[in-house]
């Protein structure tokens, strides 16, 4: 299967029925309890910086364990399977001293879900596994100022950000990732910067994927963390002409139905949720099991609110496959005829006429 | 509005004062640097009603470039202002360019054209497109601006066809801006300026599906220069006309728009006469009028400025919660010739502000951008405060004064969170503190050497992922192997204060852990902690608070990994028995204590529960001087004293005590009492529970039950223990009944709060006096109440029910050894409740090493031999264990089965 028929194959998929996305990498890796040596590998053992909780670059060091968590994800019932580079472009690597590995990692990341997820559609070719490249949101922030005498400066600016986000998402979709997925969004500039780069990526390489966005609603203030709601949040992010546009992180599927809400009932495009698997405890371990998770979801889908789901911090494959029996049989969500209206945004939203 | 046609009511009001163009004003502040000025221009813009706001450098001595980024990054700080759409408004592309990589929210751009041709125009369409924005595009081409109706319509509908079908521009976000130019200039072919653009307006609506229509009103009025009153009436006009034609919105200034209506009508006809270009000789006209019209036309919206007329410490908290500073200095000063000492400002009203601001924020009323502007305007009064803090630090011959203290922050190993950090970085730099922020990633190692070098005042951990909590409780070790005491806080998302109580904490013995809720707490605890008055009691109600949430935690721990009841056994509690002496009580046997005396018990009293009671929560004393609740608390604590007052004068209570020692050994979990010293058969046996928490490294206690408090009879050691039962309840139904109105429930539960409080207390005395006379080992303990509340001495007193000793129905072991029925006139219930209600009872130890603990969760096997000792079944047993077991004891069942 060529990536065109890959794609065609999921918004085919889409029209007819809910779409899983998979669960959380980060706690499937915690699960590894990897010490600093098994992050480092042999190569390397005498990098200069300490590497321990550099998740994506395991899949430079332990590309059979990341691969298996792939295969544990597509096993439980994943139609979509997102790298595991969430961190992995070059102003977040700076912070190990490994940004020059950007493009590999990348690479790397997107070339083992590709094999994790062709080895499972070569078993079930009737539902095609789907490559999403992960793009999150990186450790800066662009409409936030970090020093207070200077409300004015920025540690990161639109163009640095694309730069890196244009490096990542190269190596994503070279190493064959099917969709870009821009993620954990807290900050919309960012966001929009990564949009603006994956476009600049296709330009360069000749390709058009679809992309899906996905922000964060820090808390029940029920705004980003830079201060945009829900619906402010998907006017800014609407000329990217995203193929699903949702929520994830930071909340568990309880707290974020409304925001969810908010979202489906002003989005033109596909509804996407991955929540966490509830708050995490004061011990800060998330302990929703999967029937808790997938039965605060399955109301969400009985209302038809959504398109996509899976989970985010937290979840695992036996969450996914839960969330999945629970939501199988249920419709998805039916993209709303939405007036045109010029829909325009500060941090709160602003529709004309 | 201007109108009051339909069309109005969608029509886009654009605040159109933060134009360098448009605003001489605000050009010179750009000019000058003085961008908080130039931000609440802004803010009026935003508070008169502007529902864009349209940002414009073009100035020919600016560098417009860096002045848009510099203002729209300025307006990203100040929600009030960054809520509504940015339209950035240059006639230089490099300036919307910089402007667009600013904006997170979808701006408009204005404008573009085909000004410079085709292809220009593309290509600026196409990145207008991908920045995410809505483009206003100006009739202008190859040729120039249009002027007539025809004109300005084509080179619409060419723009129009280029975007659509070559760029694929949403036509929603299209807006034209058909140039609006100078009538009345004495120009004739001017005079149809007006109306030709309220003509192509219309056009454009109709022939463009979704296109809107934008145009910039000031210039129609050019000629009248000087003369507002007349400049508002035309813009009235046009815009009534204009807006009725289809215009969607306008750049105009929104706090200066005349009521179509309220404009008089004689001059209003000269204007419409002008700009529907109605007759040959309207400009002249309304040149002539124009003398009589030069004064204000319209009423300038006043932002309300009500708060101003409040109280200081109130006008104070309303600019810190609204983040205004246009009065911060005048009213710090006003607030600090009322205050007695400039610090007293700071950290009575500001700190009162910033808390309300604290709870806004928690409550997701208030959002992180406002708290942090919420805490640039603390900066400035505390800035303003400053020479007169230093003032007074000089005449009292002290060094001037330094920064406020010293906090090393740092996001630990193997973290690379750091934006929460970073805010709690920024408000305390607002506040004088002054901040080291090591950045990401830091090792323990690096945090504690620079803390060493700089003098840090404070240390602040920070971290979002889960793995960071362990690496916390690493650094709050090595502070502690290497001797520091500075005050350790916490915070980031995955942290929390259970956790910090109950993994940070022990760690680290010398100093204290605090764990900060969010940025906005931050400034609160910092101050608090660097305050020589306020420091020690804070310090004690955070020590206070963690030892309760341990406790809870303890009790409250589920499913966590136990130990077997041998391996808790052999890992008991070990006192060295060896080189003791038990003390011998003054009498062996049951003694009663009738109608104790109440004035005696009054001291005794812990006023504290008493607040909580009633849901105010702070210390007593302090909780009186509370910002928010001390008037409350002041209230409470005066009906309080009256009805104390009233109970003891009118005898409304009886307190009853009964106490007893009896020769005591341990005998594995369980202690065995006897009647005399010959110590033979036991005529009661005391159970108790041990503790059966996994201990994960060495620096964790025993697992300890209470037993382990009493020398084993292998010892050899004539050991003792003690009981008491009181109560200060005895006529309280009676009390209810006669003295106090059946609809006055106040009243009611606070009778029954005081009788709570004087049977506490009488517990509280009755232990003293055991320890100073009936039992004799402390005779010469002298402690205050306070010292007593806060238990620091020999002994304890663990009551059944409580965590020590879950168990409530080894009260009736007590109650039989006491006969505390007889006695004192207390009952127990089937329940083993005691009646009355206000009633303490529990067991005296004395070894100098007892102390209070949480049993925690028990296993299957505890359960099991603790039911063997009590002669119960194990269902019953876990009937009464119920809530301390660590298993369900039905799946126990099945799983056996």
């Amino acid at each position: 299967m060529t990536r065109q028929d890959r794609i065609a194959a999921l918004k085919a998929a889409a029209a007819e029925r809910i779409l899983i996305i998979d669960g959380a990498m980060g706690t499937m890796i915690q699960r590894l309890k990897l010490e600093e040596a098994g992050y480092r590998g042999t190569r390397f053992a005498d990098h200069g910086r300490p590497v321990k909780g550099n998740n994506d670059l395991l899949v430079l060091t332990q590309p059979k364990a990341i691969a298996d968590i792939h295969t544990s994800y597509l096993d439980a019932g994943a139609d979509i399977v997102c790298t595991n580079t969430f961190n992995a472009q070059r102003i977040s690597l700076a912070d190990y001293g490994m940004e020059d590995l950007a493009y590999e990692m990348n690479l790397a990341a997107a070339q083992l879900a590709r094999k994790a997820a062709d080895a499972v559609t070569a078993k079930t070719p009737e539902q095609p596994r789907i490559v999403a490249g992960a793009m999150g949101p990186t450790n800066r922030t662009a409409s936030i100022s970090p020093d207070v005498n200077n409300p004015g400066f920025r540690n990161i600016t639109f163009d640095e950000l694309v730069t890196a986000y244009c490096e990542q998402a190269r190596g994503l979709i070279e190493g064959g990732a099917d969709v870009l997925l821009i993620e954990t969004i807290f900050d919309t500039l960012n966001a929009k910067a990564a949009g603006f780069a994956a476009l600049k990526a296709f330009d360069e390489l000749g390709v058009e994927l679809p992309l899906m966005i996905s922000g964060t609603i820090t808390d029940r203030s029920g705004r980003t963390l830079s201060g945009q709601t829900p619906e402010a949040f998907y006017f800014s992010m609407r000329h990217l002409k995203p193929f699903a546009l949702g929520l994830n992180c930071a909340l568990g599927a309880e707290l974020m139905r409304p925001y969810i809400a908010e979202i489906a009932a002003v989005a033109e495009c596909l509804v996407i949720a991955y929540p966490n698997a509830g708050l995490p405890n004061a011990m800060g371990e998330y302990d929703e099991g999967p029937c808790e998770m997938a039965g605060h979801i399955e109301p969400w889908v009985r209302e038809g609110l959504l398109n996509i789901v899976g989970g985010c911090c937290g979840s695992t494959p036996e969450h996914i496959a839960e969330i999945r029996e629970h939501v199988e049989k249920y419709p998805p969500r039916k993209v709303p005829k939405i007036e045109r209206r010029m829909r325009l945004a500060g941090l709160e939203p602003f529709v004309h006429g | 509005m201007t109108a009051t046609t339909s069309a109005a009511s969608s029509f886009i009001n654009i605040g159109e004062r933060t134009n360098v163009t448009g605003s001489a004003k605000f050009r010179k502040l750009i000019e000058a640097g003085d961008y908080q000025a130039a931000l609440a221009i802004a803010r009026s813009q935003v508070e008169n009603g502007a529902q864009i706001l349209d940002v414009n450098m073009d100035e020919g001595l600016l560098d417009s470039e860096k002045a848009m980024v510099t203002f729209l990054n300025l307006i990203a700080g100040e929600p009030d202002i960054a809520r509504v759409p940015i339209m950035i408004d240059s006639s230089k592309w490099s300036v919307i360019e910089a402007g667009l990589k600013c904006v997170q929210g979808k701006p408009i751009v204005n404008s573009i054209s085909m000004k410079e041709g085709e292809e220009t125009f593309l290509d600026h369409a196409r990145k207008v497109l991908r920045y995410g924005a809505a483009v206003v595009v100006m009739a202008f081409d190859e040729q120039g601006q249009a002027d007539t109706v025809e004109r300005k319509v084509a080179i619409c509908e060419r723009a129009y066809e280029l975007l659509t079908r070559k760029v694929g521009f949403p036509p929603e976000d299209i807006i034209f801006d058909p140039n609006i130019f100078a009538v009345a200039t004495g120009i004739e072919e001017h005079n149809n300026y007006g109306l030709a653009f309220i003509e192509a307006t219309r056009q454009i609506k109709a022939r463009l599906p979704y296109a809107h229509v934008s145009g910039g009103v000031s210039n129609l009025s050019f000629s009248f220069r000087g003369n507002e009153g007349v400049r508002q009436a035309m813009h009235s006009v046009f815009l009534y006309h204009a807006i009725a034609a289809g215009l969607d919105m306008a750049i105009v200034n929104a706090g200066q728009i005349t009521i179509y209506d309220d404009i008089e009508p004689e001059l209003r006809e000269l204007c419409e006469d002008v700009i529907l270009n109605r007759r040959p000789d309207a400009t002249d006209r309304l040149l002539e009028a124009a003398g009589r019209y030069k004064g204000e036309t319209s009423k300038t919206k006043e932002k309300d400025l009500a708060w101003r007329d409040a109280p200081v410490a109130e006008r104070l908290k309303h600019a810190l919660v609204h983040g205004i500073n246009d009065y911060i200095e005048v009213d710090a000063e006003a607030a600090r010739r009322e205050a007695g000492k400039p610090i007293e400002v700071i950290e009575g009203p500001l700190m009162a502000g910033m808390n309300v601001v604290g709870d806004l924020f928690g409550a997701g009323k208030m959002f992180l951008p406002q708290v942090v502007k919420s805490a640039r305007v603390m900066k400035q009064a505390v800035a303003y405060l400053q020479p007169f803090l230093e003032a007074e630090k000089r005449a009292s011959g002290l060094d001037a004064l330094p920064a406020a203290g010293k906090v090393v922050m740092a996001t630990v190993k193997g973290d690379v969170h750091d934006i929460g950090k970073n805010i709690v970085g920024v408000v305390l730099q607002c506040n004088n503190y002054e901040v080291i922020d090591l950045g990401v990633m830091v090792p323990a190692q690096k945090i504690l050497e620079t803390a060493r070098k700089e003098k840090a005042d404070i240390i602040g951990l920070s971290g979002l992922i889960t793995p960071s909590l362990d690496e916390m409780c690493h650094v709050a070790a090595e502070m502690e192997r290497e001797g520091f005491s500075v005050p350790l806080l916490i915070g980031g998302a995955t942290t929390s204060r259970v956790h910090t109580a109950v993994k940070i904490n022990p760690n680290y013995v010398r100093g204290q852990t605090i764990y900060v809720t969010d940025a906005s707490r931050a400034v609160g605890v910092v101050s608090s902690l660097m305050s020589e008055t306020d420091r020690g009691a804070y310090v004690d109600s955070v020590k206070a608070e963690y030892v309760k949430i341990r406790e809870a935690y303890v009790r409250g721990e589920t499913k966590k990994t136990r130990l077997s009841l041998q391996a808790a056994r052999e890992n008991k509690y070990k006192i060295d028995w060896s080189a003791y002496a038990p003390p011998k009580p003054s009498f062996l046997g049951s003694r009663a204590f009738k109608s104790y005396k109440l004035t005696e018990l009054v001291p005794y009293i812990d006023w504290t529960p008493l607040f909580q009671t009633w849901e105010l929560s702070g210390k007593y004393p302090r909780i009186l001087e509370d910002n928010v609740v001390g008037a409350e608390a002041k209230k409470l604590f005066a009906d309080a004293q009256a009805m104390l007052k009233r109970l003891i004068a009118e005898k409304w209570l009886t307190a009853n005590a009964v106490i007893g020692f009896w020769p005591a050994n341990a005998d594995g979990d369980d202690i065995r009492l006897f009647t005399d010293e010959a110590r033979g058969v036991p005529f009661a046996t005391l159970h108790t529970l041990r503790q059966q928490m996994a201990r994960d490294n060495k620096r964790d206690r025993a697992n300890t039950a209470l037993a382990d408090f009493v020398a084993p009879k292998a010892s050899g050691l004539a050991d003792y223990v003690g009981a008491f039962a009181v109560t200060a309840g005895i006529g309280e139904a009676e009390a209810l009944a006669k003295h106090i109105d059946k609809s006055d429930d106040y009243g009611r539960i606070m009778l029954k709060a005081l009788a709570d409080r004087l049977a506490e207390a009488f517990a509280e005395r009755m232990h003293e006096r055991v320890r100073r006379e009936f039992w004799g080992y402390a005779a010469d303990e002298r402690l205050s109440n306070e010292q007593l509340i806060a238990e620091e001495y020999r002994g304890i007193r663990p009551a059944p029910g409580y965590p020590a000793q879950p168990d409530h129905t080894e009260k009736a072991t007590i109650f039989r050894l006491l006969d505390a029925k007889a006695k004192a006139g207390i009952t127990l219930t089937e329940s083993f409740a005691m009646w009355p209600g206000a009633a303490v009872s529990g067991l005296y130890f004395s070894h100098p090493e007892s102390h209070y603990f949480g049993v925690g969760k028990v296993e299957l096997d505890q359960v099991e031999d603790y039911a063997a000792r009590k002669g119960w079944s194990v269902e019953e047993a876990e009937r009464w264990l119920g809530p301390v077991l660590n298993y369900d004891p039905k799946m126990a069942r099945t799983e056996a089965a």
